[in-house]
């Protein structure tokens, strides 16, 4: 049976935890408006480009002259994993979830005798991997530093990825990201950015595909000059996504860390005011039965 | 009033503009054209260079590098890798594009030391740079 005191500790202590979640819950929800509105801001943006590479890569077609980053390397023997995932833990299932749906693609890949890679942007990422597919790894991209994501950091990873693939290390890549669906649900995804895929539902959705387009210069020069930024776009894409998810994933966290510790509290207030009463009842029956006695 | 179109122009990170325009000044790959309204669909690919926009509000300046526009006979929407209004660039800002271009030059020379194709263009990405850094007054150095 816990003493008074320590019960009184116990019941600060949580209070005190239940500040900092709540703290928490708070800033994350400033944040994901933030994030939300920067992914909102860049949607226009990628729905067009998509829209008109849908459009490129549909006139191009399988050619044998079409640049590799469409039409592939001919193999599929080594698979690249771009891992995407937040820097900081404390988001419930978050980061976890992305890493399992990574785990998962990894183990089914080397289960068909492919190769994998696998490039992490986000230390939670990494740390989630390292212990089964640490030695896939083949570099890591910290965004501790950065704020605020903004399309260069996109583009210095696609630079990476790009490189690579120029240097034949990799036939195709994957990012690993989590889509925001509303505050309380994030779905892990995975999406392919080599060779370029065009995203079937954009592809149904563009309106004008009736329309003959003249191109300046040819179709092949644009998707060559395309393509690589098409790398980027999807990973910018990705990135503000992941911000937004993972703010949302914290703010309901927190919110049930905070419901939690409530709940605690109340538990504890209540064996609190229980030992008191039993402690006073043990005085006074001392005292009675010792009047008694005389 | 003259017929207008509707003008979009969007960078990776928002949407920076979007009006009715009379006519669009677009810095082509291969050479700069005007798009006005029922001009015939076309899509090409971007310079670096003054995009310029005249609109029943004015006309309006903007640097533009890397990326596409796309001409419909009723829209333009121009989607740039940067894009910026031309009375805020600022000679720092104008020098780091400039200082990009310069090693992108020295990258190419490097690295396709048999392949004019790659240094060739480098070399053009980085003079169409110095181009609109004079036409917007300034300098590369």
């Amino acid at each position: 049976m816990p003493s008074l005191k320590d019960l009184k500790n116990r019941i600060e202590s949580v209070k005190s935890t239940r500040k900092i979640t709540k703290a928490m819950q708070m800033v994350a929800a400033a944040k994901l408006r933030r994030a939300q509105d920067a992914a909102e801001q860049s949607r226009p943006y990628a729905e067009r480009f998509n829209a008109v590479m849908g459009k490129l890569a549909a006139s191009v077609g399988d050619s044998d002259s079409a640049p590799r980053l469409l039409r592939g390397t001919g193999s599929d023997d080594v698979h690249l994993l771009v891992v995407l995932t937040a820097e900081r833990g404390l988001c419930g299932g978050f980061n976890a979830n992305i890493a399992k749906l990574a785990r998962a693609e990894a183990e089914d890949l080397r289960a068909k005798g492919k190769t994998v890679k696998i490039l992490t942007v986000g230390k939670k990422g990494r740390d989630a991997l390292k212990r089964d597919l640490g030695e896939l790894f083949i570099h890591h991209v910290d965004l501790s530093e950065v704020k605020n994501i903004g399309y260069a950091d996109a583009q210095t990873i696609a630079a990476d990825v790009l490189s690579r693939f120029d240097a034949g290390e990799f036939d195709v890549a994957k990012i690993f990201y989590s889509k925001f669906v509303n505050v309380v649900s994030q779905v892990p995804s995975m999406q392919q950015v080599i060779p370029f895929q065009v995203d079937e539902e954009t592809a149904e959705e563009a309106p004008e595909a009736s329309v003959v387009y003249d191109y300046e210069p040819d179709e092949e020069a644009i998707l060559a000059d395309l393509l690589p930024r098409g790398v980027a776009t999807a990973i910018f894409s990705a990135l503000l996504e992941n911000g937004a998810s993972e703010q949302g994933a914290r703010m309901s966290a927190m919110d049930n860390a905070t419901r939690n510790a409530g709940e605690m509290i109340d538990k504890l207030t209540i064996e609190y005011n229980r030992s008191r009463q039993a402690v006073i009842t043990n005085e006074l029956i001392e005292i009675i039965s010792g009047a008694e006695a005389l | 009033m003259a017929e207008t179109v509707q003008f979009d122009l969007v960078s990776p990170e928002r949407r920076l503009v979007s009006v009715e325009a009379t006519e669009v000044r677009i810095p082509g790959a291969e050479g700069d054209l005007t798009a006005m309204a029922q001009h015939s669909p076309l899509i090409t690919t971007l310079r670096p260079g003054i995009l310029t926009v005249s609109g029943p509000e004015g006309e309006a300046e903007y640097v533009v590098t890397g990326g596409f526009a796309e001409i419909g006979a009723d829209s333009v929407s121009v989607l740039a890798e940067k894009a910026i209004p031309s009375g805020d660039m600022t000679q720092e800002h104008f020098k780091a594009l400039v200082d990009e271009a310069t090693d992108k030059l020295a990258k190419a020379q490097e690295t396709f030391v048999n392949e004019p194709g790659p240094v060739d263009d480098a070399a053009k990405l980085l003079s169409d740079m110095v181009a609109m850094g004079d036409h917007i007054g300034l300098s590369a150095n």
